[in-house]
C-alpha cells in the first residue's frame, strides 16, 4: 500500500516539461489533463485533440499518468463503497493541479457535483472539494477561465449540437459549446429539434436496459437526422459513442464528432494529420 | 408469478418499440410543452417562483405535526370529520364502514390519485357500491377497466378516435370524435349519477392550515359537484398535503396549473370548508377528511428524501421524462409512475420490490428542472440505487463485478494491461466479423448498436509516444 501510495506520488509529482507559456506577459498555468476510462481506451483521439486545442491557445498540458477512472460507473449504480477508493484515488493524483479540463461534461460532474457527497466524512473531503473547483469541461474552461471563443479552428461542414445531459443540466453549459462552434471557420451550426432530450446512453442503463435506452436513441438519431446537419457533436463521447452506433444501424449520412475534433482541426493540413487517420477509423 | 421488475422488463420491451405509442405520447407532450411555454411566459421569474414554492412546503413538510393539528382543529371546529389513516388499509376500511353505515349505493369521485393509492373503487365495488369516475379522463380509463396512464392525464395514451369507439360501446349515441360532443356524451351519463349520489370522494390538492380548508382544483367542475350534491363528502389526502397559509394558494394555483397542464390558472380552484352549516341551503350534511400516512411518516424521518413529500402531484416530471416517453405510464406497474413514482415507490410499497425503477433512469435530470417545487429528484434515483445495493439482493454477478472493477482502477498499470487486452479481444472478434454475433463480448452493447470502431492504441500510450514516459 504504502509502496503504491510513493509510486502515484512520484508521478503527480513530475510537472511537464514544456518551457514556460506566456500569455499576455502572464505566465499560463499548466493544465493536466483528465481523460476519462473510455476516452482512454476506446476513443483516444478525442483527448489528443483536446491537448492539441489547449496548446494551441498557449497552454501547457501535462497528463498525470496514474489516473484510471473517476469513479462514476460504480457510483451511478449504487457502488459507493466500490467508487470512494477510485475517487480518493482520483483526488490523490490530481491534488497538485493547477486546472483540471476534462473532455466529458458527464465525468467532470462527478468530480465536481458528486464527490462532495460520495466523500462526505472521508479524511480526503477538503481536498475533493479544492479538486472539484478545480475541474472543468473542456468547452467550459475555453469560455470561462481561457476567455477564448475562437481557437483558430477551421471545419467547413453543418453541424449540430446535442445538448449532453450532466453538461447542461449538471454543469449548466448551454451558449459555452455553440459560442466556440460558431467561431469555427466554415461551421455552421443547426439546431435539431428537441436537442436537450436525452440520448438514452445513461451508463450502466444503456446495457441494462438495451431496449428503452435504444429507442432513446433512436429519437435522437431522427432528430439529427431532421437538422440536415453532417456531423452531430456533443461534450462527451459516451452519448456519441450510443448515438453513432445507432445513427450507422439507420444507414443514415450524418456522422458523430466530438467538440474538441472539431476546435482541433485547422485549415492547415500538416496539423490535422493524425486528425484525419483517426476520423477515418471512426468512420 | 413474474416479479415487478420482470413485468417492467417485459413491458417496457413492448412499449418502447411501440411506434403508434411514441408518436401518440409525442403528440400530447408538444401540446403539452407548448402551453407550459406560453402559461411559463406569464410568470415574470419562475425560478423564483420555485424557490419560493419550495420554501412554503419544506415550511409546512418540517413542521407537520404543528400545521396538521392546526387544521384537524379548524376542520373540527366547523363540524367536520378528521380521521387519521395510518395504512391504506385503514382509510379504505373507514370509507367502507362509512359507506355501509349509511346506506350508500352509489359514489361519484372526482379524480385523485391518492384514492388509487388506497384502491378505494374496487374496495368499494366489492360491497356492491358503484362508483362513477366523474373526470373525464378518469371515467375513459374506468371504462377500459385499466389505471391512470398518467398521474394528471389519465387517458394521455388513447386518441380520439379510441375514445370515441369506446363511448359508443359503453353509452351509445356517439356521433362523430368531435371532443364537445365525446364530452356531451359522457356529461349526459355523470349528471344522473351526480343527482342520485349518496357519497361524493374527492381528493384534496392542499390542506390550508389557517382557515381548516381544502383546496380543490379541476378543470371539469366534477369535484365540485361531486362535493356539494351529495349528501356525504368525503376527502382523502396525504398527510404531506398540508400548507401553512391561504395565502400561499396565490403562488401554488398558478404554478400548479402551468406544471400541471400549461394553463394560466386551472379552471375550477374550490376552497370547501366543512358540511352546510344551518344558514346554508346547499351543500353536504356530512363532511370526511381522510389523512394517510401510509409510509409517509418515514420518509419524512429520512432526512435525505423528506423533500419528496413536497410533491403536488402535477405530473411535470412525468412528461419530461425520456424513459416516461418510450415505456409509457403503465409498464411502471405502481399507482405513482414516471420519475417521482420511481423515487417514491421504494418507500411506499418496499425498496426490494421497486428498486429495479430506480435503476431504469438514464439521469438526465430534466425531472428535476422541470419540477416547479425543486424535488431533487434524479439525485434520489442514485440514492436509493446505493441504498438497494446496501439493503437488497443485487445479484452475486453484480457485486463481483464491481469489486473486480474498483480493483482494476486502484492501479493504471492494471488498468491500461486490462484495456489492452480488452481492444485486442474485441479487434479480434471484429476481424474475425464475429460482431454482433453470440461470441461477441461487447453483446447487449452490439445488439442494438453497430458495432464501434476499437482503437488499436490508448491515449496513454499515444501520449508516451508522442511525449515520452512521465
Amino acid at each position: 500500500m504504502e509502496q503504491r501510495r510513493k509510486r502515484i506520488g512520484a508521478v503527480e509529482n513530475l510537472k511537464e516539461t514544456c518551457p514556460e507559456t506566456m500569455h499576455n506577459g502572464q505566465p499560463m498555468q499548466t493544465i493536466a489533463l483528465f481523460i476519462p476510462c473510455f476516452v482512454d481506451q476506446l476513443n483516444p483521439a478525442v483527448g489528443i485533440d483536446m491537448a492539441r486545442v489547449l496548446r494551441r491557445i498557449g497552454y501547457a498540458v501535462r497528463f498525470p499518468e496514474a489516473q484510471t477512472c473517476c469513479g462514476q460507473p460504480a457510483f451511478n449504480s449504487g457502488y459507493w463503497h466500490e467508487a470512494r477508493p477510485v475517487a480518493e484515488r482520483f483526488v490523490r493524483v490530481f491534488r497538485d493541479a493547477d486546472a483540471i479540463v476534462c473532455p466529458s461534461g458527464s465525468c467532470t460532474t462527478m468530480v465536481r457535483n458528486f464527490y462532495p457527497e460520495l466523500l462526505a466524512g472521508t479524511p480526503i473531503l477538503a481536498e475533493a472539494k479544492s479538486v472539484a473547483a478545480r475541474v472543468y469541461e473542456c468547452c467550459e474552461f475555453l469560455i470561462k477561465i481561457a476567455k477564448v471563443t475562437d481557437v483558430g479552428a477551421s471545419f467547413p461542414h453543418r453541424v449540430t449540437y446535442h445538448d449532453a445531459c450532466h453538461a447542461l443540466r449538471e454543469l449548466h453549459l448551454k451558449q459555452e459549446p455553440r459560442e466556440l462552434l460558431r467561431h469555427v471557420r466554415g461551421l455552421e451550426v443547426v439546431e435539431m429539434p428537441y436537442c436537450e432530450e436525452c440520448c438514452g446512453f445513461g451508463g450502466t442503463f444503456a446495457t441494462k436496459f438495451p431496449m428503452i435506452s435504444s429507442a432513446m436513441g433512436e429519437t435522437k438519431s431522427i432528430n439529427v437526422e431532421a437538422s440536415g446537419a453532417e456531423y452531430v457533436t456533443s461534450t462527451d463521447s459516451s452519448c456519441l459513442m450510443h448515438i453513432d452506433g445507432i445513427l450507422r444501424l439507420r444507414k443514415s449520412s450524418a456522422r458523430t464528432i466530438h467538440v474538441a475534433s472539431i476546435l482541433a482541426q485547422t485549415a492547415l493540413p500538416s496539423e490535422n494529420a493524425s486528425i484525419s487517420t483517426v476520423a477515418e477509423r471512426t468512420r | 408469478m413474474s416479479t415487478p421488475a420482470q413485468e417492467f422488463l417485459r413491458s417496457a420491451a413492448i412499449k418502447s418499440a411501440d411506434l403508434e405509442h411514441r408518436r401518440t405520447i409525442r403528440a400530447g407532450i408538444d401540446h403539452y410543452e407548448a402551453a407550459v411555454d406560453r402559461a411559463g411566459a406569464r410568470f415574470l421569474d419562475w425560478e423564483a417562483a420555485r424557490q419560493r414554492l419550495h420554501e412554503i412546503k419544506w415550511e409546512a413538510v418540517n413542521h407537520l405535526d404543528r400545521y396538521l393539528l392546526e387544521f384537524e382543529m379548524r376542520v373540527k371546529e366547523r363540524g367536520g370529520h378528521v380521521y387519521w389513516a395510518e395504512t391504506a388499509e385503514d382509510a379504505r376500511q373507514y370509507i367502507a364502514d362509512l359507506a355501509a353505515q349509511r346506506g350508500v349505493r352509489t359514489v361519484v369521485k372526482s379524480k385523485s390519485m391518492v384514492t388509487e393509492e388506497i384502491d378505494l373503487t374496487h374496495t368499494l365495488e366489492k360491497k356492491g357500491v358503484t362508483v362513477f369516475e366523474t373526470d373525464l379522463g378518469e371515467l375513459i380509463v374506468q371504462l377500459r377497466n385499466e389505471p391512470p396512464y398518467h398521474l394528471m392525464t389519465p387517458a394521455m395514451h388513447l386518441t380520439r378516435a379510441e375514445i370515441a369507439k369506446l363511448f359508443g360501446e359503453k353509452f351509445g349515441g356517439v356521433e362523430s370524435d368531435d371532443p364537445q360532443h365525446l364530452v356531451a356524451v359522457a356529461r349526459r351519463a355523470l349528471r344522473k349519477a351526480f343527482f342520485s349520489a349518496e357519497m361524493g370522494v374527492t381528493g384534496a390538492n392542499f390542506l390550508v392550515a389557517d382557515t381548516g380548508m381544502i383546496a380543490l382544483t379541476t378543470n371539469e367542475g366534477n369535484g365540485r359537484l361531486g362535493s356539494s350534491l351529495p349528501r356525504i363528502h368525503v376527502a382523502v389526502a396525504g398527510i404531506e398535503k398540508v400548507i401553512p397559509r391561504m395565502e400561499d394558494l396565490a403562488l401554488i394555483w398558478p404554478t400548479l396549473a402551468r406544471s400541471a397542464v400549461g394553463q394560466s390558472i386551472a379552471c375550477y380552484n374550490t376552497l370547501i370548508g366543512g358540511p352546510r352549516t344551518a344558514s346554508e341551503p346547499d351543500g353536504p350534511e356530512e363532511f370526511h377528511l381522510v389523512l394517510l400516512d401510509n409510509g409517509r411518516s418515514e420518509l419524512l424521518a429520512d432526512s435525505e428524501q423528506r423533500d419528496v413529500l413536497h410533491c403536488i402531484r402535477c405530473g411535470a416530471c412525468l412528461n419530461v421524462c425520456p424513459v416516461f416517453r418510450k415505456v409509457g405510464g403503465h409498464s411502471y406497474g405502481t399507482v405513482y409512475g414516471g420519475p417521482i413514482g420511481s423515487v417514491l415507490m421504494p418507500h411506499l410499497g418496499g425498496l426490494s420490490k421497486y428498486q429495479h425503477l430506480s435503476f431504469a433512469s438514464s439521469l438526465c435530470g430534466a425531472c428535476t428542472k422541470a419540477c416547479p417545487v425543486k424535488i431533487d429528484l434524479h439525485h434520489h434515483l442514485l440514492h436509493n440505487r446505493r441504498n438497494a445495493v446496501q439493503s437488497t439482493e443485487r445479484p452475486a454477478s453484480e457485486r463481483l463485478a464491481f469489486r473486480l472493477w474498483s480493483w482494476a482502477m486502484m492501479g493504471e498499470r492494471r488498468f491500461a494491461l486490462l484495456g489492452s487486452a480488452a481492444r485486442v479481444l474485441l479487434r479480434g472478434v471484429q476481424a474475425l466479423g464475429l460482431a454482433r454475433t453470440p461470441l461477441d463480448p461487447m453483446r447487449p452493447w452490439t445488439e442494438v448498436h453497430a458495432a464501434p470502431a476499437i482503437p488499436k492504441k490508448s491515449f496513454r500510450a499515444l501520449w508516451r509516444e508522442q511525449h515520452g514516459a512521465s
